[in-house]
């Protein structure tokens, strides 16, 4: 076992994890974060991506021993005092949902995504979000929402 | 006269989103319960194989596990899978035990299960059984299945059943036909993939047992979960909490429903099965995998006279719920939008050694669509006219609806040329054919193909007397309930169970324009057996067409409960009183209760009317008479990389009239997800086994679902033609864009390679097979 | 799907590490870099190692060096710090353009530089861009450090010529200086999926001519191969579209290579593809 310091969404959490328990399990059996589904063995689906030290990352390839020390975001933690991330809005806004399951990781992506490039046109979106897998939209509301969101977090400082 | 917006058209963002963005979510592998245990399965390596020896010693010794079961544990206590849908009278249907006893027919069935105190030690002890297997030759192919001498996949044979349907006289249509098109198309297997993997949770008290489970239908589970186990109905209640997607895959009773309840009850404890993505494509059922032979008889100028399809399809290794409805489900639509004289159809159902199919979005429509749509294109190409006038010539025009098609059905309303002219402008179909002859003029390396579907589909499953003259087990009505709570807010208890379709927001736009009381009064409640007893559920298209008018007539049944309370408050009598902007108001003068004034005073229950129950509530069962049919024309433009065989989707367009609309917005999200699967279907997706029936495409990293990065915008607009066969005028949205753009798509890429006498193009139209077709070998 | 387990340390030197890794000699001990390749197939039960050593907090395995001649590029490095580093967008734009299209962002986040060549999966990005720039790589052994060219490095598949207790640092990208142009062209059928055939190409252009190129590809045998054939036609081709003479050096890209089968392609599309595809990076990186 090993002994590892873990802030998420701005708790400090100080555990016994095994070696080989992934991130995600961490947080989700462990924490009972629960926002931060698991779509596939292999990273292709990026529906666990979380923010690590400020960086998307896909939380079933993160062993929880190696966020030892970290700051993880989960989209739990996205909305400050109740009020909705612009990114959170803008999906919500541009229909960029249906069964949700993608969601998390979208909106951390594309969260991720705005921070290196704030206004990203179609195909740098497109190409930006080529991590994160969803079966119900067929992402062109996607694109708009995360155009919106761009906008309105280059909107608010 | 209303003088508040109608709530109905309009794009109302979604209830559903506030938990789904912020990761309040209720997934069912989010559950944990005091004491729960996690179960974990040993799958079959092998496609065809006797079980030879089961040794779970030493499993049972390994930390944290509670117990281990192989197939014989569990005996008689397990049943059968249930195949509800048993299509001819003489059907093969195969004794399908939950979990492997004696014989294991595809790579993936479950053979033994370890349960543990957690998920990591339940994995671990899996290592630790051990099995011995005497194989058996896998059975993959459908034809060399049903040749003489075959391995029988089970004792009765190879062929499930052969279903035949017609009308009018083929024979007479073929003979002497001037053009006589006759084409196979293969629908490869796919994998559904629904983002959520499948977790079920089931937990007992001692005597009665809720089973929480990402299912498309916790109504029909908990009847079939009834029958297969013996635990009576009464006493299991089935909960769908937030279910990430369905698409057909979790239109199913599976095995791990029943063997999750089942070790529940022999351990008294709660347990929870969560599905790995890896074992989820081997063992959640797969989808189409038919070999489709179509002729078509036509006149010299291209005028159909019949057509005649002969269907291969895989069953796979057992027959699951619908797994034979499915290509039944298709029979009704290979003729299309087209008038034609005489029509026959016959389908065989193959049993194979792989994972069985049934239904996936679209369930044998799509395959229809796509081998009508695609022999239309060869028909032209015969005769020498463009795409667009062969479907001019043959679809049924706007003044000639209702319309009783060769295909057995009455298609109630339509405008094809309506949807046809609109897509047309929208996609600049002109300027298009002119860059193509200018790009094969040039010699371009790359070339532009233009592909076009003019589909329809059945919807709104489904009338009962129909599905009962199909020899489906159930029947296909909706039931809703409206309750008044006191405070004049209302509730919805419906049947239908969404995973995605966004029924919480357009059932309240229902009642919120039926009832005169603001959007955001109106709860939905649904998927759980204990709150929402009666329902169909959700798959087909079916929700809005089928349980939405379910909702509208329950709300006019209050109304009219209602009315009398309002009546006897007014002192007038209820033929005095009309309904507006959610008020019975006195024909005439000023005075008015509104709905929740009335809900308010039924409630206290002081001053009703004489031998009034003091309440408003209303349930209502809607069984539809006839199907609804959506239709449209999907144009797509792609380029062809020649050099490399890689294609591009430049431009898409669909024009969708799927009738009255409820929320625009929700409309739009079903047609573009719907085009991305069937692009999918064209492009990407194909489950792929080995010759020794192991599945290749067991990670994502191998079955290539599209991200956004390789799809295109999508341009999309609505002709509206109300169906008829419903108060709402609706007919359903969930499959047209899948249905509607896998041939676009192949019939675009077709269409650009035709300079290299290209006709056809397997899918999905990899670039490996581009290039092939191009080389003039096989693709 | 879920690991088997294993130890776990987390050295904070390499030395320290080298140490852990002499000392468990004989045990299947796997160094864990990001982890994006190892640990979905932990996750699929496809290695069972005894002990991860973690290289995760070795700060001195991070980062981008201009050192004179040539740029160092620590193993530890994530790709995302490679797209990012000015250093080799001015110095090695190959590696960049390479390194943005491996994987996707999230990936390139937690993957490292080192990482990827270590794994030396001929259908990864990095291998071929490695040879086509005859990268240097610098290891750690027993007798000290000790530098390999990449020609020698990568072995067969899946495997290269580090030994059981050495540990890669980094690599030495060389300076082409002035005239260089590059471009890597991958082909694969969705966005995140692995290269069927990757070109990498580096071109000296002098007077509208090539004046001396380097190709190596991705996925076209056991390891990435150079395309010599390719290289030794290259001096003289003009940079503009000529008679064919691009064409004419690109058709021989797939003149002794062994490419592989799998879901995605067959060894004749996979050789077509090399030659179609060399003279696309080739045209693009002399443009």
């Amino acid at each position: 076992m090993s002994r590892i310091t873990v802030t998420v969404d701005g708790t400090k959490y100080e555990e016994e994890v095994e070696p080989r328990l992934l991130l995600v399990h961490f947080l989700r059996d462990r924490l009972g974060r629960t926002g931060t589904p698991i779509g596939c063995d292999t990273s292709n689906c990026g529906a666990c991506t979380v923010l690590m030290d400020g960086r998307s990352v896909k939380s079933c390839s993160v062993l929880a021993v190696q966020a030892d020390g970290s700051d993880i975001l989960t989209i739990e933690g996205l909305a400050e005092h109740g009020t909705l991330h612009p990114m959170q809005r803008a999906f919500h806004e541009e229909h960029a949902l249906q069964c949700g399951y993608c969601t998390p990781g979208m909106i951390l992506a594309s969260i991720d995504l705005i921070q290196d490039n704030p206004d990203p046109s179609e195909d740098e979106i497109r190409s930006g979000l080529e991590g994160n897998l969803c079966r119900c939209t067929g992402y062109s509301n996607i694109v708009r929402a995360v155009r919106k969101g761009a906008q309105e977090m280059g909107a608010t400082p | 006269m209303s003088t508040t917006e109608a709530e109905i058209g309009r794009a109302r963002r979604r209830k559903e989103d506030a938990r789904l963005i912020t990761g309040r979510t209720q997934w069912t592998d989010n559950i944990q319960l005091p004491g729960m245990l996690h179960v974990a399965f040993l799958r079959s390596p092998m496609a065809h194989a006797r079980i030879i020896r089961v040794d779970v010693s030493a499993a049972k010794g390994q930390p944290g596990v509670v117990a281990v079961f192989s197939g014989q544990d569990f005996g008689d206590e397990q049943g059968s899978l249930p195949c509800a849908w048993p299509v001819t009278e003489d059907i093969v249907i195969p004794d399908h035990p939950p979990m492997a006893t004696s014989t294991v027919r595809y790579v993936g069935e479950a053979v033994a299960c370890v349960i543990a105190t957690d998920r990591y030690k339940a994995a671990d002890a899996l290592d630790a059984i051990e099995i011995d297997y005497e194989p058996l030759p896998a059975v993959l192919d459908m034809n060399e299945a049903l040749a003489e001498g075959a391995t029988p996949v089970h004792e009765g044979g190879n062929k499930s059943f052969t279903w035949k349907f017609g009308t009018g006289d083929a024979e007479a249509a073929f003979r002497d036909a001037p053009v006589v098109i006759e084409r196979t198309y293969v629908q490869q297997r796919l994998i559904p993939s629904a983002m959520e993997p499948r977790a079920v949770v089931a937990q007992t008290d001692g005597d009665s047992f809720i089973v929480h489970s990402a299912t498309q239908i916790p109504h029909i589970l908990r009847v079939m979960l009834a029958a297969t186990t013996g635990i009576p109905e009464h006493k299991i209640r089935v909960i769908a909490p937030d279910v990430g997607g369905g698409f057909g895959s979790k239109l199913q009773v599976t095995a791990e429903e029943v063997l999750t309840l089942l070790i529940s009850k022999r351990l008294g404890r709660p347990v929870k099965w969560t599905e790995s993505r890896s074992e989820g494509n081997l063992t959640v059922h797969h989808g189409r995998d038919q070999i489709q032979r179509i002729s078509l008889a036509a006149s010299a100028d291209g005028v159909l006279r019949g057509v005649k399809v002969d269907l291969l399809a895989d069953m796979g290794a057992y027959l699951m719920l619908v797994t034979p409805g499915i290509p039944l489900l298709g029979a009704f639509m290979y003729t299309g939008v087209y008038k034609m004289d005489a029509y026959d159809f016959t389908c065989t159902g193959v049993f194979t050694t792989k994972m069985p199919t049934d239904a996936y979005r679209g369930a044998g429509r799509p395959e229809a669509t796509y081998a009508i749509e695609r022999a239309m294109d060869e028909l032209a190409h015969e005769i020498g006219v463009d795409p667009l006038e062969i479907r001019r010539r043959n679809w049924i025009k706007h003044e000639e609806f209702p319309y009783a098609t060769a295909g057995g059905l009455t298609y109630d309303s339509g405008n094809y040329e309506a949807a046809t002219d609109r897509a047309m402008a929208l996609f600049g179909y002109d300027k298009l054919r002119a860059e193509q002859a200018d790009r094969r003029d040039r010699n371009d390396p790359v070339q532009l193909g233009i592909g076009v579907s003019t589909y329809t589909e059945m919807c709104g499953l489904a009338p009962s007397r129909v599905l009962g003259s199909l020899r489906y087990a159930a029947g296909g009505w909706e039931h809703a309930t409206i309750r008044m709570l006191p405070t004049g807010k209302v509730e919805v208890v419906t049947g239908t169970s969404p995973h995605g379709q966004g029924h919480e927001t357009a059932w309240s736009q229902i009642v919120a324009d039926s009832l005169g009381v603001p959007f955001d009064d109106v709860a939905v409640l649904h998927g759980d057996t204990a709150s929402s007893p009666r329902g169909m559920d959700t798959y087909g298209s079916r929700s809005l067409v089928v349980g939405g008018i379910a909702v509208l007539q329950a709300c006019e049944k209050v109304k009219e409960n209602a009315k009398q309370v309002a009546a006897h408050l007014l002192e007038c009598a209820p033929e005095d009183l009309e309904f507006t902007d959610g008020a019975f108001r006195v024909r005439g003068t000023e005075a008015a209760k509104t709905i929740q004034e009335i809900a308010l005073a039924t409630f206290a229950a002081h001053d009703l009317p004489e031998g009034f129950e003091p309440q408003l509530d209303a349930g209502s069962t809607f069984d539809p008479e006839a199907f609804s049919f959506p239709h449209g024309t999907h144009l797509c433009a792609i380029e062809v990389d020649t050099e490399t065989g890689e294609s591009k989707i430049r431009s898409y367009v669909a024009v969708d009239d799927i009738g009255n609309v409820i929320n625009p917005l929700i409309v739009e999200g079903q047609v573009h997800g719907g085009i991305a699967q069937g692009i999918a279907q064209a492009l990407y997706e194909e489950a792929v086994y080995d010759s020794d029936g192991n599945l290749l495409t067991t990670t994502m990293a191998d079955y290539l679902i599209p991200s956004a990065a390789d799809l295109p915008d999508f341009t999309t607009a609505r002709t509206v033609t109300p169906a008829t066969s419903n108060p709402l005028g609706v007919k359903g949205v969930g499959e047209a864009g899948t249905i509607a753009s896998t041939p676009a798509v192949v019939n675009a890429l077709v269409d650009a390679l035709s300079p290299y006498g290209i006709r056809d193009v397997a899918m999905p139209c990899t670039p490996e097979r581009v290039w092939r077709a191009i080389q003039g070998g096989t693709s | 799907m879920i690991p088997a387990s294993f130890e776990y340390v987390r050295p904070s030197t390499v030395e320290e590490a080298a140490q852990i890794l002499r000392n468990a000699a004989g045990d299947d001990v796997k160094l864990l870099a990001g982890g994006q390749s190892l640990l979905p197939l932990l996750r699929l039960r496809l290695a069972y190692p005894a002990a991860l050593i973690d290289l995760g907090r070795i700060d001195e395995l991070r980062g981008v060096r201009d050192e004179a001649d040539h740029v160092f590029i620590a193993a530890m490095t994530t790709h995302d710090e490679v797209v990012k580093s000015a250093v080799v967008q001015e110095q090695c734009p190959l590696v960049a353009l390479a390194t943005a299209q491996v994987a996707d962002p999230a990936v390139r986040h937690r993957g490292t530089f080192g990482g990827s060549m270590a794994h030396a999966d001929p259908a990864g990005d990095l291998p071929a861009v490695a040879l086509a720039l005859d990268m240097e790589f610098t290891i750690l052994s027993a007798e000290g450090t000790r530098t390999l060219p990449a020609s020698e490095f990568f072995v067969d598949y899946l495997e290269t010529a580090l030994g059981p207790g050495e540990i890669l640092l980094g690599a030495k990208v060389p300076k082409l200086g002035a005239g260089w142009g590059f471009h890597y062209e991958k082909f694969h059928r969705t966005a995140q999926a692995w290269a069927i055939v990757g070109v990498a190409a580096a071109v000296k252009r002098e007077n509208g001519t090539i004046s001396e190129g380097r190709v190596a590809l991705t996925n076209m045998g056991s390891t990435p191969v150079r395309a010599f054939s390719v290289e030794r036609r290259l001096p003289g081709v003009p940079v503009a579209d000529g008679n064919g003479e691009l064409r004419e050096a690109a058709s021989t890209a797939a003149n002794d290579t062994e490419p592989p089968t799998d879901l995605h392609a067959r060894p004749d599309y996979r050789r077509h593809l090399a030659v179609v595809l060399t003279e696309r990076a080739v045209r693009k990186a002399a443009a």
